[in-house]
């Protein structure tokens, strides 16, 4: 099968840190693929890249056959993806968010109001459509940032974390929704999350990332065999070890506070 | 594809409509301007054989208002940047140069309504625009002025991340530019050097342009005031697009 994401030898560094370090995998045109990693692992990062917006220290990367270097446009015009913090903008009313991004992802007008009536019923913030996002909770917003993300049926979706904050009912019918778009219209699906048991259950293939480096890629079976693990998350822990990771900064901050110090010395 | 700029620009419209509280605020440093210096210096301005000190100042704080609310527009990028909506628009299928293109002018257009107030405002001071066929050209000359000094703001808040050093660098920049542009004196008495330094200044063009349509008085030909105004904003405009295309989050 078409390969629509090729990464190969991925490396990013801020400063002397090393969030990626050499990371290869391939990802096939309309495939489920998970990214697993504890905190700080590298998955935003390998993301970010992937979606033009950071540029690798080092690497080839295709996406859908394109450069996300030199080709941004056309990249851009690829993918869609729900980030993992809020991206909403507050002063703007929920249905005034999802036309902005239907506009700005060429959604006809006539599938657009379709579409935001439907995804809006679907996180169930129809009712406060026309409220500033200001006034809504963090579950509300990360709702809205869910149903945003699904306006336009792009190529590829990326979803950082998606369903970090959501109740078992929301994650569930989004869960379905994605499947949908998967099988009807071939999209590739590339998250993240922590929640083994999705990855188990939804993902054709998952790689394993820790310290920038992927451990182990293949389906879960695959990993449940080499492991020789009952379950995902016994495999996810024998990889990566049991210890509790920080993130408690990005790697930018990250870059900030080793810089700070040896400025201090 | 035009829809790109009119999305941005509808965005920077709605959220000042939205804050009202941003129309007052804005008013408030002109005013006091008009006032004090108005007040202050009339007297001793029309002494001196000047005439009248308010039509002389107007077309200054008019000018200095935009300049303020145009360069602050920039602080919406950091703003954006900080709740995460920077990046949605970055990801967009859309080019870059389109997105920077709409949000600077949704906050000419917003600067220049700020300016437009402050207009009247000033009428209340007693000041009258000498021919009210000319307000038009007054109005382009504030969405010039308004133009450039947004896409300079925009410009400089692409290379920033951080609210303080924007508003550090801002004040560093905007007192001069305000100060030495000839909104607030004459300038053809002041020392050569003084004079070749306001010369430089775009904003000199645009308050002079403004006074040349409003009141009559003037220090260089209106076109020349156009085409330098007009220049510098393309300009700057070409290479806050560019800076801005740029970004990394």
């Amino acid at each position: 099968m078409e390969k629509i994401i090729e990464v190969k030898n991925l490396v990013k560094k801020f400063g002397d840190f090393t969030a990626v370090n050499n990371i290869s995998f391939d990802v096939k045109k309309g495939e489920i693929f998970a990214f697993l990693g504890p905190n700080g692992a590298g998955k935003t990062t390998t993301i970010k890249i992937l979606t033009t917006l950071l540029n690798p220290t080092s690497g080839d990367i295709k996406i859908n056959g394109f450069s996300p270097v030199s080709e941004e446009d056309k990249v851009r015009h690829s993918f869609g993806i729900v980030f993992q913090d809020p991206s909403v903008d507050e002063e703007l009313t929920a249905y005034e968010n999802m036309e902005f991004h239907a506009i700005l992802y060429h959604v006809q007008s006539k599938v657009r109001k379709e579409r935001i009536t439907e995804l809006l019923k679907l996180v169930e913030l129809w009712d406060r459509k026309d409220e500033l996002v200001k006034t809504f909770s963090g579950g509300m917003k990360r709702r809205l940032e869910i149903a945003r993300g699904l306006i336009h049926h792009p190529k590829i979706l990326f979803l950082d974390e998606p369903s970090l904050g959501l109740d078992p009912q929301t994650r569930n019918f989004l869960w379905k929704y994605i499947q949908k778009m998967n099988k009807k219209e071939n999209m590739t699906i590339f998250f993240t999350t922590h929640y083994m048991e999705e990855a188990e259950k939804l993902a054709d293939n998952i790689a394993i990332i820790d310290n920038g480096k992927i451990i182990e890629i293949g389906s879960s079976d695959k990993l449940k065999k080499d492991t020789k693990s009952k379950s995902l998350e016994e495999a996810f822990l024998k990889l990566t070890g049991d210890g509790i990771r920080e993130e408690s900064a990005s790697p930018k901050d990250r870059m900030r506070m080793h810089r700070g110090m040896q400025g201090r010395r | 594809m035009t829809s790109t700029v009119y999305i941005m620009w509808l965005r920077e419209i709605k959220r000042f409509w939205r804050s009202k509280a941003r129309i007052f605020a804005s008013l408030a440093q002109p005013l006091l301007f008009l006032v004090a210096l108005g007040f202050g210096f009339g007297p001793i301005f029309e002494k001196a054989g000047g005439g009248n000190y308010v039509e002389f100042l107007a077309p200054g704080i008019i000018g200095m208002s935009i300049l303020f609310s145009a360069m602050f527009m920039g602080i919406q990028v950091i703003w954006d940047r900080q709740f995460g909506f920077l990046k949605e628009t970055l990801v967009a299928p859309v080019s870059r140069y389109k997105i920077m293109l709409g949000r600077t002018l949704g906050g000419a257009t917003v600067a220049s309504f700020q300016g437009i107030i402050v207009f009247f405002v000033s009428m209340l001071m007693g000041f009258m625009p000498q021919n009210w066929l000319l307000v038009p050209f007054a109005f382009l000359f504030m969405f010039l002025i308004a133009i450039l000094f947004t896409a300079l703001g925009t410009a400089i808040a692409s290379r920033l991340e951080d609210m303080h050093a924007f508003q550090l660098i801002m004040n560093f920049l905007i007192m001069p530019l305000f100060f030495l542009s000839g909104a607030l004196f004459p300038i053809t008495t002041l020392p050569n050097a003084l004079q070749i330094v306001i010369k430089i200044n775009p904003l000199y063009y645009g308050i002079d342009g403004l006074r040349t349509v409003l009141t009559g008085l003037s220090q260089i030909n209106l076109l020349s005031d156009f085409f330098v105004l007009t220049g510098v904003a393309i300009a700057v405009t070409l290479i806050g697009s560019y800076l801005f295309s740029k970004i990394q989050v």
